[in-house]
């Protein structure tokens, strides 16, 4: 069947399918390049299809039902997605790549009936590493579109059981492959148990990780999905899925890590701590003074006034779907003369870049976006830092409450700026279940309420004004 | 087996070359459309859905579902980091 030594046609195609995703990825890590970057990948992906079609010895009518199917439900879920939804969707479609890569394992053993162990292995690779990713991408989505709590999940000796039943699951691959030469029975029933603990262990992993440590999570499992794909690759003898799923795998760990470094944390931390679940034990020093609260009248004022203003948008912010608001009250404040800037925490948000997406689609240009190095320095100069719905990410307590669990992360210093504008709900902490120190400074007024409400009740201020 | 080893390893590395330095702005399209390609699974799906020898019904099935899973992958996948792709606009010059 499809050996190694494929015939010529195809194998050329899949080397300048491999070459496509390689500059197309290369393309996507540069602003000015990027969308095409997508359409050459993408050009890649079409090109490995059809060669893999015109291989010959196929029979298309399933193939086409299922390729019909598949590009419809992708096609109307990415055209219909709103952009704040953008995390789970690309959770779900984690999900998807990682049970098709499963299922590729599970249908070549079945058609085999019997393996070699040097392709037996990959193969239970390929089902553990898919079945993980697969569930563990549902119940991120469900975390994200709080079909269940953000919060973390635990209970006692939950570390010790995922271990447990990770060692077990890699005592199954290693059955497996031992025995899979020997036809099916007794190595169907191993692979069989694999395919339900991978699918429970996706479960189990996800479910301690609490809602703000999300971001690391997708990137994660988006380096799982390529993985999968990279072992499929091994049980089809296929260089193109090999090349394209290491590229993924490494990318997504390199995503990953840039995540963990943002918060100050290692990820064994995150996967592992189940942060933020013991949070009222926490923190040394109480939180000292009162909060004060400000009308929106009183906030306009505080912001016709100013000369310079920047904006800490967080997960609020899209939970809200201020952005548009936001870019509307920016622009209002540059016409009135301030210099605006938008300061955005590479973990703000539940995904990698989150904010980022969301002012982009509120047209708010990327010259306008800064990172908190760029403004920490010079923060004392700004006259007011409008925090919209973000929380943890400037949370003095980082840089001052040695006790508490989110010291020692690099936070934007809003509490140095002249005035700090909070909007909020209320005074209830965080996803990260911290109770924040910058909401009872002398120099923070806290504008309660809805935050795109009160974005507009600041509009309409200004307006009338 | 020792080729393919090669080419993974050589991969890996690659990949971490190509993508060490991203700025963040791109993070989530890296992502959704690095999450695209790892749908390069589809090549198995179809193998496995439309190989006719000793053709059982439920390898069919299972073929037929990969099909299905790693086509909403890719086609979701690309979509949405164009969509996304296309709302990052530069300042247009000459803008008050």
């Amino acid at each position: 069947m499809n050996d190694y030594l494929q015939p010529n046609f195809t194998n050329f195609s899949y080397i300048v399918a491999s070459l496509l995703f390689i500059f197309g990825l290369k393309m996507l890590s540069s602003a000015r390049t990027a969308r095409r970057g997508n359409m050459v990948s993408a050009a890649g992906m079409l090109l490995a299809v059809v060669a893999t079609l015109l291989s010959g010895g196929l029979s298309f009518i399933w193939i086409i039902v299922g390729m019909l199917v598949g590009g419809a439900v992708g096609l109307v879920s990415a055209k219909m997605v709103k952009m704040t939804a953008m995390p789970e969707m690309v959770a779900l479609f984690n999900g998807s790549g990682g049970v098709a890569s499963l299922l590729v394992g599970w249908a070549e053993y079945h058609r085999a009936g019997s393996m070699e162990i040097g392709i037996a292995l990959p193969t239970g690779l390929a089902v553990l590493i898919g079945g993980i990713t697969f569930t563990g991408s549902i119940v991120a989505y469900a975390k994200l579109a709080e079909k269940i709590s953000g919060k973390p999940f635990l209970f006692p000796g939950q570390n010790i059981g995922n271990m447990a039943l990770l060692a077990i699951a890699l005592l199954l691959v290693v059955a497996f492959s031992l025995l899979a030469h020997g036809g099916p029975g007794v190595p169907y029933t191993l692979l069989g148990g694999l395919i339900l603990l991978s699918l429970i262990l996706g479960v189990l992993v996800v479910i301690p990780i609490g809602g703000a440590d999300m971001p690391v999570v997708i990137a994660l499992l988006n380096s799982y999905s390529g993985l999968a794909a990279c072992a499929a690759g091994f049980v089809i003898r296929n260089n193109v899925l090999i090349v394209a799923g290491s590229l993924v795998g490494a990318s997504g760990l390199i995503l990953t890590s840039i995540m963990c470094k943002a918060m100050n944390r290692s990820l064994a931390n995150v996967l592992f701590s189940g942060f933020g679940s013991a949070a009222p034990a926490s923190g040394g020093t109480a939180v000292q003074g009162e909060a004060k609260p400000v009308s929106a009248e009183d906030a306009y004022f505080i912001l016709e006034a100013a000369s310079s203003v920047i904006f800490v948008p967080g997960y609020g912010m899209a939970v809200a779907q201020a952005q548009h608001a936001v870019e509307e009250l920016g622009a209002i404040l540059r016409n009135n003369g301030a210099d605006v800037k938008f300061v955005i925490h590479p973990v703000a948000g539940r995904m990698p870049g989150h904010m980022n997406v969301l002012l982009a689609e509120a047209n708010v240009e990327y010259e306008l976006l800064v990172e908190p190095e760029d403004v920490n320095p010079v923060i004392s100069t700004i006259d007011v830092a409008i925090v919209i719905g973000a929380n943890d990410v400037v949370n003095p307590a980082a840089r001052e409450d040695e006790a508490s669990p989110i010291y020692g992360m690099p936070i934007i210093n809003v509490d140095q700026a002249k005035t700090c504008i909070v909007l909020k709900r209320s005074l209830n902490p965080g996803f990260a279940g911290i109770q924040n120190a910058l909401f009872f400074r002398p120099n923070t007024r806290m504008l309660f309420g809805d935050a795109k409400a009160s974005v507009q009740a600041l509009i309409a201020s200004f307006k009338e004004g | 087996m020792a080729l393919l080893l090669f080419t993974f390893v050589l991969a890996i590395f690659l990949g971490f070359e190509l993508i060490s330095k991203v700025p963040s702005q791109l993070h989530t399209p890296l992502m959704s459309g690095s999450n695209a390609i790892s749908g390069i699974t589809i090549v198995g799906a179809i193998l496995a859905a439309g190989l006719l020898e000793d053709g059982s019904a439920f390898g069919t099935v299972l073929g037929v579902l990969a099909v299905i899973a790693a086509t909403i992958n890719v086609v979701g996948g690309y979509v949405v980091t164009d969509r996304m792709l296309g709302m990052f606009k530069p300042k247009e010059k000459g803008k008050p």
